[in-house]
């Protein structure tokens, strides 16, 4: 089969990424070794984000509650009843799933500002229900994995999530999921329709598409992947709290989001790489480190509304999807 | 103590914390009504003015009384300035684009709220009440400030319905807020008009902030609680109604209180954000809310 010559320069470029990624691990110092696996699950939660921001054109402000419902689904399975992990990350996968379903039968009956308010306000209560049930998830303290419940055996093979090794490719392999189903959904019909849905709903609903549909087929998508993002988060980092449940995680995908380029597919890691190692050389120098979060965001919808990709997809390489 | 002392002490807690709150989400509301954009940055707003009366308080350490005055006329002031700071770098070079407004105000909220915490530091801090004095009910005593924090809280309610409905400024805001470009068109300089409501709902907000400081101390973090509620006040009461707006804050605000001391607070926000998701999707323009035009 021969492919078009788009066709070709796509999967050259996310081969190619996927490629660099595996390699990078090799030419790593610790530090950033463990740095860049977090980024690359923090970077599939923002390649679920963008499904509905970037590719629907449905800004929601409260999407911690779909990486939280990964997080807590999968880890205090795995806390209280010993599940096994490939078990509690589908368990907390299908938490979120459910959380994104429910959220869009209801907030997808309104749209724009008051979208954005809805979801924020659901996502606010599931943190305060975070908080509320403290004898469970012990709040902002949060529970940490014991080591043995993160060593599994999988069709015969051993692994330790502890080891660095094995935690910098199980988060290569959930992003390169991540990537080549949000590939694959974005190129595909379904993904045209919700691109034209954010182009402009009434025309899409004129063609006879039922646009309500799409939209909560694109947010159960978002919430599912942004919850596996965080199933995956809580197995290799041991970490679960209500931190992750609050408005600061709902913001961070966002800025990651507009900062890669919304509506492109490599986007959200580029986004996330920069803004995750910004953050950290700033909470080197100051307590105030947060303030580059304020400063980008501001600077991004003022003088850069494109983001990285989305201004070298317009300026040099069209055919970037 | 029995169920009665009880109840009132709910109550008064309740109508304390509706009245700030009313004073509070009368600016988001405002801010809303005429300009049509989302503030997510008014909470930091609110912080301001409790931190700055923190600051103004401790220029006069001798003399609380004119520490308050001080604060009072000073701090609104001040957060007023830079509203219209933030208006006219930002919010005017998007055009009040919703979307983007939201993201930027976003933006505001960390900047704000980290430039506190790199000047004013993690603690909190308390200010001292201008004048203490306690009320004696049979079963308990009671700060006599919050009496005083109710009638202030009402006196601006009483303030800005007058501005609203009487004065030429308010005539020219409601103008400008049924239909921008007619009131262009007659001459109304538009974005003087959006400048001055946008520090107007600051001003507000920080007012909120000074008042409540005497009872909660003043900490960089403090926004988030008011931004909160007074979103749910704003959309319960309906996003174009001033009426509807301080309706809400009462009902929030007292319910709030009740169920706080009888149950959990946690518990109550929890209602309470669930119930203004709902509204917001089943009731769009809030439940005092008129039709929408």
């Amino acid at each position: 089969m021969r492919l078009r010559l788009a066709d070709r320069r796509i999967w050259g470029l996310h081969l190619g990424l996927i490629a660099v990624l595996f390699l990078l691990q090799f030419v790593l110092p610790d530090y950033h070794h463990t740095n860049v696996a977090r980024i690359l699950v923090l970077a599939t939660y923002a390649m679920g984000y963008n499904l509905l921001v970037g590719y629907t054109g449905l800004l929601s402000l409260g999407h911690a509650m779909f990486f939280a419902a990964g997080l807590y689904g999968a880890g205090l399975s795995i806390y209280y009843f010993d599940l096994h992990p490939v078990l509690g990350f589908l368990l907390g996968s299908a938490a979120a799933l459910v959380f994104a379903i429910a959220v869009g039968l209801i907030a997808l009956r309104t749209t724009g500002v008051a979208f954005m308010i809805v979801t924020m306000m659901f996502a606010q209560a599931f943190y305060l229900a975070t908080l509320y049930f403290n004898s469970i998830t012990r709040g902002d303290e949060g529970l940490v994995l014991a080591p043995e419940a993160r060593r599994f055996a999988f069709f015969g093979l051993d692994f330790d999530l502890a080891e660095p090794v094995t935690r910098y490719n199980m988060a290569l392999a959930l992003f390169v999921g991540g990537l080549i189903v949000c590939l694959m959904l974005v190129r595909s019909p379904v993904g045209r329709v919700m691109v034209a849905i954010r182009e402009n709903e009434e025309r899409t609903r004129m063609l006879g598409y039922n646009a309500r549909d799409y939209k909560l087929l694109a947010l159960s998508l978002s919430g599912l992947l942004s919850g596996a993002a965080g199933a995956a988060y809580v197995l290799l980092f041991a970490y679960m709290g209500s931190t992750f449940a609050g408005i600061q995680y709902s913001i961070l995908p966002l800025l990651w989001v507009l900062l890669g380029g919304v509506g492109t597919v490599v986007g959200p890691l580029i986004g996330t790489l920069l803004m995750f190692y910004l953050i950290d050389k700033t909470s080197e120098v100051m307590s105030s480190y947060l303030i580059v979060v304020g400063a980008v965001l501001v600077l991004l919808v003022l003088f850069f509304p494109k983001g990285i990709a989305g201004t070298l997809r317009a300026r040099y390489a069209r055919w970037m999807p | 103590m029995d169920l009665g002392p009880h109840l009132l002490l709910a109550l008064l807690e309740g109508t304390v914390a509706a009245f700030v709150l009313a004073v509070t989400a009368l600016g988001l509301s405002l801010v809303f009504g005429v300009m049509r954009i989302v503030n997510v940055a008014h909470g930091e707003f609110f912080m301001l003015g409790a931190v700055l009366a923190w600051f103004l308080t401790s220029l006069l350490p001798e003399m609380p009384f004119w520490g308050f005055m001080l604060a009072i006329v000073g701090a609104p002031l001040v957060v007023g300035m830079i509203a219209v700071m933030a208006d006219a770098l930002v919010l005017r070079r998007l055009n009040y684009e919703p979307e983007a407004t939201i993201v930027a105000t976003i933006g505001l909220l960390y900047i704000l709220q980290q430039a506190v915490l790199t000047i004013y530091g993690p603690d909190a801090r308390p200010v001292v009440a201008p004048i203490s004095f306690r009320v004696q009910f049979p079963w308990f005593g009671y700060s006599g400030y919050k009496f005083i924090a109710i009638g202030a809280a009402a006196l601006l309610l009483l303030a800005a319905w007058y501005g609203v409905t009487r004065t030429k400024f308010g005539l020219i805001m409601r103008a400008t807020q049924f239909d921008r470009e007619t009131a262009q068109a007659f001459g109304v300089p538009v974005k003087l008009v959006y400048a001055a409501v946008f520090a107007l709902g600051a001003m507000l907000a920080a007012l909120a902030g000074v008042l409540i400081v005497p009872l909660q101390q003043a900490h960089y973090l403090m926004g988030l609680d008011p931004l909160l509620l007074s979103f749910i006040v704003v959309i319960i009461g309906g996003l174009d109604s001033l009426k509807g707006t301080i309706l809400a804050a009462f009902i929030i605000g007292i319910s709030d209180g009740i169920i706080s001391v009888f149950f959990s607070p946690t518990l109550a926000k929890i209602i309470a954000t669930l119930a203004v998701a709902l509204v917001l999707v089943f009731r769009p323009n809030g439940l005092f809310g008129g039709r929408s035009r």
